[in-house]
């Protein structure tokens, strides 16, 4: 099969429902033959943004193109987009085959049922071809969606939440099934999901969307290391987000701030806001935790540490500890220490905390340090 | 599967989507609207044909027979000649006339409703949850119910006739054990009626609680048992809710035929105290060529049971109606 | 019947070994009044079925002994054959113009909007609200008022009339259980909407037009009181039937009766076994 792929780009794309914003000007481009996935909590708009790219739902404003063509005006047959179905949406008065075959027969393909017997090979359902849909399970009827789609070689494929209906483990499956199809057959992916687990492992590129808007793109890896936004540091795995004083804004090595008693150093180009009152943020399992007095073995001199604090939980998980302290001018952080050495320090005792500075990031001062929380 | 899903559609009857026109959006793009615009064009075009015929052949009719009943007889006419005429006392005529008649016709409708309520609730609830998954026994319990439509009404009155006739063994049993009296007789009786009607309408009253029972979750009745409830209670506190809107679509189903039903009382009754407003309503039209009070008696009749079919759905519905 | 294959339903059996306290009786109350009420339904049909083979002459009030020859030659006694004629004709135009139109209604209302749709459900409901006599006074009005000839065209016409809400009804109840994902799926895989109707959505609504159909039939077939207000001196089967019974009903009826109840039968039970049979054949592969 041929590499089909196309980019994809919605250039300032809203969407009104009566009295709703669904998507608000939403501005996006995804290279052709990436992996790109949409992610965000429940009812952020990223269903409809993905009916306005198939042509389900027409963008009260906006354009939308694929490769140099604008489609904004077009219906969903007359689109080289196909989507896979969260509910999978076979038709089940017709066969397996008949189903994957449906697209290539609309457009008069030749040897429609020859290229859809090849895709059912690809997705390893060959032999069940002259099933009906409800006489599969549920990870097959799965596939033969997906047959249903990529047998059509379209520009784009949109996917809405495709594993949603499955198990834990058929879903882990899946997941490496889906990346090894896209690199087989090199069309363009745009997955949507609301389990960032699924985005960070699947996606070259991930969407942060909230409230018909995006938040940040970018590599999963960076997404994570970098957010932009409260909402993105809280949506994307868990951040501990203070406030701080931007003391010293010229220095060599960045910004200096000051929390409490301590002050460190943030690299200007991780932090979005460069003076006044500032939002720092770390994820849990950069600080390492130690009782008052004592030094990590693998501490540097750029290490910043604060003294003061108070175990007041410890949750034991097996892998790891997660401790809870108190630290005086920030509040209360977390802490993930993974169960190197047996020991483990329990509420009340006082503890200093140690972190290498490179992993703080700033984010606008004033921002709503809960955002994003517990919504997943 | 042919016959076990259509008949549940009456459920729609009490539970329509309701179809709003939404509020003009502020702001649409051109698709928007042209997606719009063709899909409102393609519904109007879908429904404009069926809507015409019912108002050609239902709304027109009902209004010409309103006028009907406010016609007058001029002086000297021939039977069966009335010309157009706002004569209000034909009203006041039929209601002092006929008043008992009302009263004995909606009474034998409320008794048989009742009555294939008892029956045909545990007959769905047999089909739809004992015998789920059953689907052949299910199939064929289905068509024995819908099938006699087939066999003819008049021929199933007759053979009630025959059955509770003076000389059947459903009445010499009776007799013999003493549940009628020796000169005691079971035709030309109020409740030979009442059972005609009941076994009449009762395929009207079964399907529609069938079609609800069959989609009701049978974890729910377990659910019941596990939080103590018997299973009295766990039916009247969970399946029973569960199925009102099957309850009240099959009830207002039966009611309204059986509350105009003249063919059972003239097969049945045919007698002065089984009289319905439907035989009058024949016999003015047909006997009497009294069409002002045969429109009148329709008029009162069809105004009665919307007025009652309003104030249940209003009542026991939980959505409301239309 | 789709789907339903998954459904066959464990909770029912599962309920069985559960450790019942009081009201025993509850697990025998629904079997035992369901198997009456059945009983009860086919009695009178049982009656039809046995005195079409009475031996009755002219009137088929006691049974007089066995015979075939009802059966063998229906169409004896004059003019019932003709009635029987006129009502099969009358069932099937009238439910085919009404499946018709019904099914653009049900179809107009479930998935498109109209600023006008309280009054449609209003004039889809009221048909149904109004009694049979009623129905049928108000046409011949109407009929009378305009000097319409009465015969078949205005008994087709009647039933058409209250043939149609029952279809809408049970047809929108169809449409509002299928997935709309399924039409959007079509219109992704490059159907245009009217393929996506013609290739999807009208196939997946076949068994439930077919039931409606069905259903159409069998009130048209039966009804009485409207035809008897409408036809004029075109008679139906049961008008027939209505007239005979004042001297007694010719076993003849009951012939023709029957036969109808068990083409019915043997329809539905043809169809499902068709089906199942089909279904199984398709699960072996
Ligand atoms: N047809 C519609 N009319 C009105 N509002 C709608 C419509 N479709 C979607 N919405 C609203 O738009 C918002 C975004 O919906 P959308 O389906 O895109 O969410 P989502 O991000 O896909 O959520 P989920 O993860 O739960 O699928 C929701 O608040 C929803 O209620
Ligand atoms: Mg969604």
């Amino acid at each position: 099969m041929s590499a089909t792929g196309k980019d994809l780009a919605l250039r300032g794309i809203t969407k009104l429902f009566s009295g709703f914003t669904a998507v608000d000007d939403l501005d996006l481009h995804v290279p052709a033959g990436s992996f790109f996935a949409l992610l965000g909590p429940s009812g952020c708009g990223k269903s409809t943004t993905l009916r306005m790219v198939a042509g389900l739902e027409h963008p009260t404003r906006g354009r939308i193109l694929i490769g140099d063509d604008d489609v904004t005006g077009t219906k969903a047959h007359q689109r080289e987009v196909n989507t896979v179905f969260q509910s999978y949406a076979l038709f089940p008065h017709l066969s397996v085959l008949e189903n994957v075959a449906f697209g290539l027969r609309r457009r008069k393909v030749p040897d429609a049922l020859g290229r859809a017997s090849k895709v059912l090979d690809l997705v390893e359902l060959g032999h069940l071809a002259q099933r009906r849909p409800a006489q599969l399970s549920g990870g097959q009827q799965q596939r033969v969606a997906l047959a249903r789609a990529v047998v059509n070689e379209p520009h784009v494929l949109l996917l809405d939440e495709p594993l949603g209906a499955l198990d834990m483990k058929l879903r882990r499956q899946m997941q490496a099934e889906l990346k090894q199809i896209q690199q087989e057959v090199g069309i363009t992916f745009i997955h949507v999901t609301h389990d960032q687990e699924e985005a960070l492992t699947m996606a070259d590129t991930v969407a942060v969307m909230n409230a018909g808007r995006i938040e940040q793109i970018g590599p999963p890896g960076e997404l994570y290391d970098l957010p932009r936004t409260a909402f993105v540091a809280n949506f994307l795995g868990k951040s501990n987000l203070f406030e701080a004083e931007v003391v010293d804004a010229a220095g060599p090595q960045g910004l200096t701030v000051q929390f409490g008693e301590t002050t460190c150093r943030l690299a200007a180009e991780r932090a979005v806001q460069q003076q006044g009152r500032i939002v720092v943020g770390i994820r849990p399992e950069k600080i390492v935790l130690t009782r008052a007095g004592r030094r990590p073995a693998d501490a540097q001199a750029d290490w910043t540490r604060v003294t003061g604090g108070r175990v007041r939980d410890v949750a034991y998980t097996g892998v790891s500890t997660e401790y809870e302290v108190e630290v005086p001018g920030a509040g209360s952080l977390t802490v993930f220490s993974q169960n190197l050495r047996t020991e483990v320090i329990g509420p009340g005792t006082e503890v200093d905390l140690w972190w290498e500075d490179a992993n703080l990031f700033g984010l606008a001062g004033g921002s709503d340090t809960e955002a994003g929380v517990e919504e997943l | 599967m042919a016959v076990n899903t259509t008949p549940g559609a009456a459920e729609e009857l009490t539970t329509p989507q309701e179809h709003v026109a939404p509020p003009p959006l502020p702001e649409q793009s051109a698709e928007e609207r042209r997606t719009w615009r063709a899909r409102g064009r393609l519904g109007m075009l879908l429904v404009i044909p069926g809507f015409a015929f019912i108002t050609l052949f239902f709304v027109v009719p009902v209004f010409s027979m309103l006028a009907m009943s406010l016609y007058v007889r001029p002086e000297g006419a021939v039977p069966g000649e009335f010309v157009p005429g706002f004569n209000i006392a034909t009203y006041a005529h039929v209601m002092t006339t006929y008043g008992d008649t009302f009263v004995r016709s909606f009474l034998f409708a409320t008794v048989a409703t009742v009555a294939a309520l008892c029956i045909g609730y545990p007959m769905a609830y047999l089909v739809a949850v004992r015998l789920r998954g059953r689907h052949l026994l299910q199939g064929l319990l289905l068509v024995v119910i819908i099938a006699p439509f087939f066999s003819s009404f008049i021929l199933r009155v007759q053979s009630w006739r025959f059955i509770l006739s003076d000389e059947s063994w459903v009445v010499g049993f009776l007799k013999a054990i003493s549940v009628l009296p020796q000169d005691g007789r079971l035709t030309a009786t109020a409740l030979a009626v009442v059972a005609g009607m009941t076994y009449l309408y009762l395929p009207l009253m079964m399907l529609p609680i069938y079609a609800n029972l069959e989609r009701l979750d049978t974890r729910l009745i377990e659910a019941g048992g596990d939080l103590y409830a018997g299973g009295l209670q766990t039916f009247l506190r969970v399946t029973l809710p569960l199925s009102t809107p099957g309850v009240m679509a099959g009830t207002i189903l039966t009611f309204i035929p059986a509350s105009g039903d003249y063919v059972n009382a003239v097969m049945l009754g045919n007698n002065v105290d089984t009289t319905t407003v439907g035989q009058i309503i024949d016999s003015r039209f047909f006997h009497a060529t009294d069409y002002p009070s045969a429109a009148a008696l329709s008029a009162v009749l069809m105004a009665i049971i919307l007025i009652l079919v309003t104030l249940y759905v209003r009542r026991f519905g939980t959505k409301e109606i239309v | 019947m789709r789907g339903e294959t998954m459904s066959t339903d464990p909770a029912t059996r599962h309920a069985a070994p559960t450790p019942r306290r009081r009201f025993d009786a509850g697990r025998w109350f629904v079997p035992v009044v369901g198997g009456l009420a059945f009983l009860y339904l086919l009695v009178p049909i049982a009656y039809i079925f046995v005195f079409s083979f009475n031996d009755a002459g002219r009137t088929n009030l006691t049974w007089r002994g066995f015979t075939l020859a009802n059966w063998q030659d229906p169409c004896r006694p004059s003019q019932l054959c003709e009635a029987f004629g006129n009502s099969l004709m009358v069932a099937v135009i009238a439910t085919t113009v009404a499946t018709v139109l019904g099914t653009m209604i049900a179809f107009g209302l479930e998935r498109y909007r109209f600023r006008f749709a309280g009054s449609a459900n209003m004039l889809i409901f009221l048909p149904l609200a109004t009694p049979e006599v009623v129905l049928g006074a108000s046409l011949l009005s109407q009929f009378l008022n305009l000097g319409v000839q009465l015969g078949m065209g205005t008994t087709v016409l009647s039933h058409i009339m209250f043939c149609i809400s029952f279809v809408v009804v049970a047809i929108r109840a169809r449409i509002a259980t299928l997935d709309p994902a399924l039409e959007e799926a079509a219109a992704d895989l490059y159907a245009s909407g009217r393929t996506a109707f013609w290739k999807v959505t009208f196939p997946l609504l076949i068994p439930g037009i077919a039931a409606a159909a069905l259903l159409s039939f069998a009130i048209s077939f039966d009804d009485f009181i409207v035809a008897n207000f409408n036809s004029g001196a075109y008679t139906t089967f049961p008008q027939y039937a209505y007239v005979a019974a004042r001297r007694g009903i010719p076993a003849e009826v009951n012939v023709l009766g029957s036969a109808m109840f068990l083409g019915a039968i043997a329809l539905v039970v043809g169809v499902q076994v068709w089906r199942y049979w089909r279904g199984r054949k398709l699960a072996a592969l």
